[in-house]
């Protein structure tokens, strides 16, 4: 049971939203334009920051959900984002992208752990200030989803299929119009 | 110097604030809601658990610029500023209410990650009065805050040793708040004319 009272049959951070829709507008703003605005930096590869920070932070809601928009958008490649979550150097993904990723890793643990040779390796293989920029607060703001999934002790479906559907709902209609419509039950 | 080219001159998350306009708005959205919007928590309350994880998150300037602003909701005396220092350093031994005390509690356990927090952590907030939507709202500023204080130190940005410049940021969100704000102009003192001459 939830900490706190949510409604019945929303999974993970959907319960806790609508309880809150004043802090759920800004939240799934941010969430579009951090992972679905305009950026050099496809959605795929930026939906696979926010995959491996929830999972280095033990979330299983959000690094299910999310690692499912990745697949979605890679061909439903899960594999892949399954080698990333376990051991990104040896997945086939680009050297940039291992490159953000080791800088999302340090964001996860704490701001400070970043090092400028981190910083200069990413831009070394090609990543924009923007890109590290939107890299560290990708990984910030999941730090903060993460926390909010898990510190309600929300409710959190065991079957895989779940996420399946809701990485596709992610991946076709995004965060801010998918809350317009009515949420995803389910049992 | 910060680990991505930042406007010259902008302390702390102004920086980042003013490159990414687009992330902006709905981060000082979520700021002034969660911060300042209606509630049954003071805006010093609020301010307070901001403070304290930041503090635990070791972030010098977060900690320092949301614990003048509550220091300045409280009267802005230096007795409310040794408040603030007292309830980072031993939250338990400051005259704050059983309620606060329980709530920093799970604003502490949320720091360290969202499954440290515990039914008896809960039960011990409600047993003291605290509503369904004041243990959401401390457990979304605790998170809310981990977020934050990763933007600001993982850029690795400016941050001045200066504690006029504090008092004054302090007053400027009492006075402004997250939304009505102009970011590029921070609280003009000796730290940040000397930053906007030399470039910091």
């Amino acid at each position: 049971m939830a900490h706190i009272q949510l409604p019945e049959g929303l999974p993970g951070i959907l319960g806790p939203l609508a309880i809150s829709p004043e802090t759920a507008k800004p939240l799934l703003e941010l969430a579009e334009v951090l992972l679905r605005g305009p950026n050099t930096l496809t959605s795929a590869d930026r939906e696979t920051i926010a995959t491996y920070v929830s999972s280095q932070n033990d979330c299983r809601f959000c690094q299910l959900s999310h690692g499912a928009a990745a697949a979605e958008q890679l061909s439903g490649n899960y594999e892949l984002i399954d080698r990333v979550k376990s051991d990104y150097d040896s997945a086939e993904i680009s050297e940039k992208l291992k490159a953000l990723l080791a800088i999302a890793g340090k964001v996860q643990r704490g701001g400070k752990y970043v090092t400028g040779e981190d910083v200069e390796r990413a831009r070394r293989l090609g990543a924009t200030d923007k890109e590290i920029h939107d890299t560290v607060l990708i990984a910030a703001a999941f730090c903060m989803f993460n926390r909010y999934v898990d510190g309600l002790g929300t409710w959190q479906p065991a079957d895989p299929q779940a996420y399946r559907e809701m990485g596709q709902r992610m991946a076709r209609v995004g965060y801010v119009r998918a809350n317009r419509e009515e949420p995803v039950h389910s049992a | 110097m910060a680990h991505i080219q930042l406007p010259e001159g902008l302390p702390g998350i102004r920086g980042p604030l003013v490159f990414s306009p687009a992330t902006t708005q709905p981060m000082c959205e979520l700021a002034e809601v969660l911060l300042r919007g209606p509630n049954s928590l003071t805006m010093a309350e609020r301010e307070m658990i901001a403070t304290y994880v930041s503090a635990c998150n070791d972030c010098y300037y977060c900690q320092t610029c949301h614990g003048s602003a509550a220091a300045q909701y409280l009267g802005g005396g230096a007795a409310d500023y040794a408040l603030i220092g007292q309830m980072k350093a031993d939250c338990e031994a400051t005259p704050l209410s059983n309620k606060m005390k329980a709530l920093l509690t799970i604003a502490g356990k949320v720091q360290q990650g969202g499954k440290f927090v515990t039914a008896e952590d809960v039960e011990r907030a409600r047993s003291h009065g605290a509503t369904d939507k004041e243990i959401h709202d401390t457990v979304l500023i605790a998170a809310a805050f981990c977020m934050f204080n990763r933007y600001v130190d993982g850029l690795d940005t400016w941050q001045p040793q200066d504690a006029e410049f504090y008092r004054e940021v302090g007053k400027q969100t009492v006075a402004l708040g997250y939304v009505a704000r102009d970011w590029k102009r921070p609280p003009q003192t000796a730290a940040t004319n000397r930053a906007a001459t030399v470039g910091r």
